[in-house]
């Protein structure tokens, strides 16, 4: 039985890592994640977990301490935002590279400078190329439901990825709201034990991690990384429907929001999303054929199951949570496109940065996106394709 | 589908809104609600002007973002009606709840014209008169409950003192005082 819980988005995710009870947790305090590993130590401290929690004194300590952890043949956890992640660079690599299936929760934030602690995507698009799958979460409920099929997805034999789900700093970090929880032991009975084939304290096979990897073999372990990557898709498909049949919630590479029959159509990430869809209900009884994509597989990125969902509409609005700076469009703006081209996809797409540094999004935001939509679709003239959303021009 | 109350907090740092906030988000939660309780975070310091925000809705909440055209306001600090335009969005059949022992007739020209109910509660006196020491917090929870109607006064009664046993779990002292405060508060605040 699911129980009803009021719960904010870090205490979902702490809530989440409590079930899970994960061997090893090693984490530093950064806002707006500061809030899990504080939650979490007091579940140590209190008996609710077993878990050795390690307080590091730094984020390139904690995911050290992690893959330390993971290698050694334990299941590891941390959480963190922006600037921590940006400490933790150098490892967030090599935890991938050695195929560790470590679990982050990613509390969105914005990459300093100037120093900002509120929410945009700038922080996860950072290392959108460093090996890690990365889930995406509208709600409270999202970041939790995540976290719970995230050791399945990574510890997948066909996958042995690292994972980090991500949920919008404040925005949902600290928002209560409602939220439906599982039963610990149907928790625990979901994500099962980890039980590695290769580890550091098997005495039975001493193997080394992370040895020097030269000329001859680096491209072909990068090789297989990537291609744990795109056998990654199937695993969060079957996982998630595995959860649905659990929990009765569903879960896709994206969720499609009267995507079906519209003409006009967002694509975005975490909460954005939720107040697209109030904007939806609110043009659709005018009679407005508007729609969502809500992007939740981030990477692997699904760029064929885009293109396709994509397909018939008439014009579509990409919103970047963060700017690439590259004077060609933001992150996801240049996946869907690039995906869409690919896979034969010819719809005007523009792209807006919005929501830079915790920027309020407001259903009148999203109302603008779609009514430069309609005039795309009205006259032919996509005009600039790269916009800005929100932004002040005085 | 149309049962959605937006409610916006004007306070100071330390005086507790957003702990109002969510205790009111708790409250309605109670009640079967669907519920929102959030604080707008910025430079965070003791005095400084800051906002809290509910939904509370019959309905799944999927906004977010922040309230611009609330259907309550409340005002935690009277001092605020000099520097925050606190009915700026507020909706003309709604209402605004202040605390403050000032006039009528000033807290009105404070209030640009603003047509819709305006209800006042001495948050300080009964305050000191309950707890001995100014937490304004408790006793403006309970004047927004009474001005919203979200529940009757038996039920919030009775849910309040579930939430301060659990959350003056280390200090049982206050919450006598606190309920008391609750109760107080619940009479006392009026429409002027």
């Amino acid at each position: 039985m699911s129980i009803r819980e009021r719960l904010s988005g870090n205490e979902a995710a702490a809530t989440a890592m409590k079930q899970i009870n994960p061997d090893v947790v090693a984490a530093f305090p950064i806002t707006p994640s500061t809030e899990i590993p504080q939650y979490f130590s007091t579940f140590v401290a209190n008996g609710q977990v077993d878990t050795e929690f390690v307080a590091v004194e730094s984020e390139h300590s904690a995911m050290s301490a992690c893959i330390g952890a993971e290698a050694a043949g334990s299941r590891a956890m941390t959480a963190t935002s922006a600037n921590g992640l940006s400490l933790m660079w150098e490892m967030i690599y090599i935890a991938s590279s050695l195929r560790l299936p470590i679990v982050m929760s990613l509390v969105n934030r914005a990459v300093s400078g100037p120093l900002n602690i509120h929410s945009d995507h700038s922080d996860a698009m950072g290392v959108r190329d460093a090996g890690w799958i990365m889930l995406f979460s509208e709600n409270n409920q999202e970041a939790y439901d995540n976290l719970l099929m995230a050791n399945r997805i990574a510890e997948h034999k066909d996958v042995l990825l690292p994972l980090m789900v991500c949920q919008d700093g404040f925005i949902t970090s600290h928002a209560i709201e409602n939220i439906m929880l599982e039963e610990d032991s149907e928790v625990k009975r979901f994500v099962g034990t980890y039980k590695p084939e290769h580890y550091l304290l098997n005495r039975a096979e001493p193997i080394a991690v992370g040895p020097l990897d030269l000329q001859s073999y680096l491209f072909e372990h990068k090789a297989q990384q990537g291609e744990a990557m795109k056998k990654a898709k199937d695993v969060i498909l079957e996982v998630s429907k595995e959860f649905e049949a659990w929990t009765g919630r569903h879960y896709g590479l994206f969720e499609e929001y009267k995507l079906d029959d519209a003409e006009i159509a967002i694509v975005c990430m975490n909460s954005t999303a939720g107040t697209a869809k109030e904007t939806i209900n609110k043009l659709r009884e005018q009679g407005v054929k508007a729609g969502l994509l809500k992007l939740r597989v981030f990477r692997p990125f699904p760029g064929e199951e885009i293109a396709k969902a994509l397909s018939h509409c008439k014009a579509v609005a990409v919103l970047d949570k963060s700017d690439s700076l590259n004077a060609a469009g933001g992150a996801l703006f240049e996946d869907v496109t690039s995906g869409m081209f690919v896979n034969k996809v010819n719809v005007p797409t523009i792209n807006y940065i919005y929501g830079i540094g915790g920027r309020d999004t407001k259903v009148d935001d999203i109302e603008s996106v779609y009514k430069d939509l309609m005039e795309i679709v009205n006259t032919g003239d996509i005009g600039n394709p790269y916009r800005y959303l929100g932004l002040r021009r005085k | 589908m149309n049962d959605l109350i937006e409610i916006r907090w004007h306070g100071r740092g330390g005086q507790g809104a957003k702990t109002a906030s969510l205790l009111l988000a708790d409250a309605a939660f109670n009640t079967g609600k669907y519920i929102q309780g959030f604080p707008e975070y910025g430079p965070e310091r003791m005095g400084a002007p800051i906002t809290a925000y509910n939904r509370i809705s019959n309905n799944p909440i999927t906004v977010h973002s922040n309230i611009y055209e609330p259907d309550y306001v409340v005002v935690v600090d009277d001092t605020l009606l000099e520097s925050v335009d606190v009915t700026a969005g507020l909706k003309e059949k709604g209402a605004i709840v202040i605390n403050t022992t000032k006039s009528p007739e000033y807290i009105k020209s404070m209030l640009k014209g603003y047509s819709g109910g305006v209800y006042t509660i001495d948050a300080r006196k009964i305050s000191m008169e309950t707890l001995g020491k100014y937490f304004p917090n408790t006793p403006m929870l309970a004047a927004i409950v009474k001005v919203t109607g979200i529940m009757n006064d038996e039920d919030f009664i009775k849910d309040m003192e579930g939430s301060f046993k659990h959350k003056f779990a280390k200090k049982p002292e206050v919450i006598d005082g606190n309920m008391k405060a609750i109760e107080m508060a619940l009479q006392e605040v009026q429409k002027i």
